[in-house]
């Protein structure tokens, strides 16, 4: 629009005007706009040239620092590594019950393994080693395979599978009845003559010894104490159920479960060693 | 406004306006030199600053092996002499606090602003950068001559001169501030050899920027403008409060002697109008009008009227410690008669006690005791129930000590885990777990009481610390 035919000449309006009075002027932007704008141009091609920036289809522009998210992650590990070096570099070569004994390292042990155990064993054996329903407590000092240090090393590196026979088959429901009340008995400390005498003749001393207190070596369970492996609540029933239908017992669907995974693939040398240390001093470790 | 002009007489207005033309406030434009004059005042207030000696020499002290005051922040301790004082101890910290800020209050409710006139950093480092200043360019008249004389090199010579002595002064600060927090003869070293940490060269340009800003320029109009207390002291002093007071029973009307007037014959007060006071001021408040937001109660202008009094022969004390009611009344309220006396005089009795007692009972070991929640308690193979704790002890001794821990609770507990004692870092809390196997037979309740005792020996000493807790058992 010509300036003559512009009713507010010399505004620097852009001569568009509505309801004959509204227009729409022409005026620069701020000066204090227009300096953060070009320094915002600025930082962007400084940007642009020190740090990753213009994606290139599976790649991108590399900038000249050399910066990457995954390195700057690295570094941190790193860092971390260093500070545990010192100790990870001792336990390395020191066995289990070594670093056991030294009251720095399993403090150092003890408080790494923490995490390790929050993710690796947790899940069945409960957040401060109490167990759960069918999974061992940790904090006591009944052991299926030996509670010494290098005890729970092996059972960690190599894992353990429970085995005892189905007796479905094999015994009446009447002498399985008397078995489990036997156990039962046992375990409060009470006699029963008829039990002790179906223990022996029907051959379970082959596995839980002729005392009935276990054997470590085949992972028996110790009859006589106060722990029950499967089901406190009602221990009748629970003794009743394992004598008929065993544990792992391949030929019996119904047959309890009691499988620890090995973790030699999973873990590290030190990572198993301080784990030991840590369940060792969960409560009752020997 | 007939209103108001019925309710004012003239002459009382009058009054207003005299008043606010001399009402004068000084936000800066006019630079104070104020004139040093010697007398009692004067020589008192280079003792009050002299206690900022303190500050300087204090972190050379020595105790022992280690600095005598220390403000270890990075270790987490504070040793003052003898005394390690730990995080777990800063409840004191609230008492000391207290003290000090009735402290405050009292003393200015009894004797106006002492802090400020006579101890506040600010008047005290104003004061020596002023007595340097007068060293270099002479007394206030040389000096504003000197401010508006042209730049010659005799000029630039005095300034420079002056202006390098207050940043030494400045600098001196900064590293004595910052070596009660680092051990001071290590900071000394390292600002040699010019291997000062970040934490050290920051604090240290902050105060010298501090410092020479403050005492070199800002001077009277930081007390004005900028300092809160100033302000809070102001409303603490009442009537009874004795302060620098100029006496206008005895100066008013104030009138210059005039020549040949015989003694008997004058009409005016005591007061010869010569202005020595304003001129002493370093605040530059005139003392006749009043106290006043400005007047620091230094005490200057009685020394500065004393001896123009005795010069004239007239008696001194024209200018002196007295209150208000004083004045008006000639008799002024006795302390013991004050209840803002006896108020604070027991919060500081309070505080005092209450920090005394906290560094008489500064246990060399502390401990506390967490029982582990998850599980609750384990049974055993036996039947019996065990609980795992967590010890924590505190050693707040200078070494590294061996702890031995016993169990008290129900019958027949065994405790396992420290059998040979346990050693607990020195100003360190050394965590140490513990488990109580206690026989079903023993348990009475779900939950019952236990006690643990750690003890230490030093030397020939003994120390020890109790911490009482639960034992868990099933639900009965």
């Amino acid at each position: 629009m010509a300036d003559e035919k512009n009713p507010f000449p010399g505004e620097n309006n852009t001569g568009h005007i509505w309801d004959d009075n509204i227009r729409e002027l022409d005026n620069p932007v701020p000066r204090w706009w227009m300096v953060g704008f070009w320094a915002s141009v600025l930082w962007w091609v400084a940007y642009g040239i020190l740090y990753p920036m213009i994606p290139l289809g599976e790649d991108s522009t590399k900038g000249v620092l050399g910066w990457t998210q995954i390195g700057e992650y690295n570094d941190g590990v790193a860092e971390v590594q260093a500070v545990r070096a010192k100790f990870e570099d001792q336990i390395a070569g020191m066995t289990p019950a070594e670093i056991l004994a030294d009251d720095g390292l399993s403090g150092y042990a003890t408080a790494s393994a923490r995490v390790l155990f929050g993710d690796n064993c947790q899940a069945c054996h409960g957040a401060g080693g109490q167990g759960g329903p069918g999974y061992p407590v940790l904090a006591d000092d009944n052991w299926l395979y030996g509670g010494t240090i290098e005890a729970i090393t092996q059972t960690i590196t190599s894992g353990r599978q429970g085995i005892m026979v189905a007796h479905g088959a094999t015994l009446s429901d009447q002498e399985i009845d008397t078995l489990a009340q036997y156990t039962v008995d046992l375990s409060q400390g009470q006699a029963n003559e008829a039990g002790a005498e179906l223990y022996q003749t029907k051959g379970c001393f082959a596995c839980h010894g002729p005392d009935a207190k276990g054997l470590q070596i085949m992972g028996s369970a110790n009859l006589t104490d106060a722990i029950w492996r499967f089901n406190e609540d009602d221990k009748l029933a629970s003794a009743k159920y394992t004598i008929k239908h065993g544990v792992n017992a391949a030929n019996d669907p119904m047959t309890r479960e009691a499988v620890m995974p090995a973790f030699s693939a999973r873990l590290s040398d030190n990572d198993i060693k301080k784990l030991a240390v840590y369940v060792h001093k969960l409560g009752g470790g020997q | 406004m007939n209103d108001l002009n019925n309710q004012i007489p003239t002459s009382t207005v009058d009054d207003i306006y005299a008043e606010s033309g001399h009402w004068h406030v000084n936000t800066g434009e006019e630079k104070i030199h104020a004139k040093r004059m010697g007398g009692k005042w004067r020589n008192l207030k280079w003792w009050s600053n002299s206690f900022w000696l303190l500050f300087f020499l204090g972190p050379y002290l020595r105790w022992d092996d280690r600095q005598a005051v220390l403000f270890d922040i990075p270790n987490r301790q504070f040793h003052i002499f003898g005394a390690t004082i730990l995080p777990q101890d800063f409840w004191m910290l609230a008492l000391l606090l207290l003290f000090f800020a009735i402290l405050l209050a009292v003393v200015t409710a009894v004797a106006g602003r002492v802090w400020c006139g006579f101890f506040c950093f600010q008047t005290v480092w104003t004061d020596i950068y002023t007595w340097l200043e007068e060293k270099f360019e002479g007394g206030p008249q040389k000096r504003r001559k000197l401010d508006a004389a042209p730049w010659t090199f005799q000029k630039i010579k005095v300034k420079t001169q002056k202006h390098a002595l207050w940043l030494l002064v400045a600098f001196l600060t900064g590293v004595s501030f910052v070596a009660w927090f680092q051990d001071s003869f290590t900071l000394w070293g390292e600002l040699v050899r010019f291997e000062a940490g970040m934490a050290s060269t920051v604090f240290i340009g902050m105060f010298i920027a501090g410092t020479y800003v403050l005492a070199g320029f800002l001077r009277e109009q930081a007390c004005l403008w900028l300092c809160p207390y100033a302000r809070i002291q102001g409303v603490m002093i009442d009537k009874s409060t004795i302060l620098p007071t100029y006496d206008f029973v005895r100066g008013e009307p104030r009138g210059r002697i005039k020549k040949n007037q015989k003694e008997e014959d004058r009409t005016t007060g005591d007061c010869v109008d010569c202005n020595q006071c304003v001129a002493v001021c370093p605040t530059g408040v005139d003392i006749r009008h009043g106290q006043q937001e400005g007047c620091i109660t230094c005490a200057l202008c009685i020394d500065a009227c004393d001896a123009v009094m005795e010069k004239v022969g007239r008696p001194t004390g024209l200018i002196r410690y007295e209150s208000l009611e004083g004045l008006e009344t000639g008799h002024s309220v006795p302390l013991h008669k004050r209840g803002r006396v006896w108020v604070y005089s027991a919060i500081l009795t309070f505080a005092l006690s209450g920090i005394v007692y906290g560094l008489s009972t500064l246990g060399a070991i502390d401990l506390k005791v967490l029982h582990d929640r998850q599980p609750l308690f384990v049974m055993q193979s036996d039947g019996s129930i065990q609980n795992k704790y967590t010890l924590k002890v505190l050693n707040k001794l200078s070494d590294d000590v061996k702890i031995m821990v016993i169990a008290e609770g129900p019958e027949g507990l065994k405790m396992t885990g420290s059998e040979d004692g346990f050693n607990a870092r020195h100003g360190n809390v050394t965590p140490r777990t513990v488990f109580v196997r206690v026989p079903q037979s023993s348990l009475t309740a779900e939950s019952m009481p236990i006690k643990f005792t750690i003890t230490t020996s030093k030397g020939t000493e003994v120390f020890s610390s109790s911490r009482e807790s639960v034992f868990i058992g099933p639900a009965r």
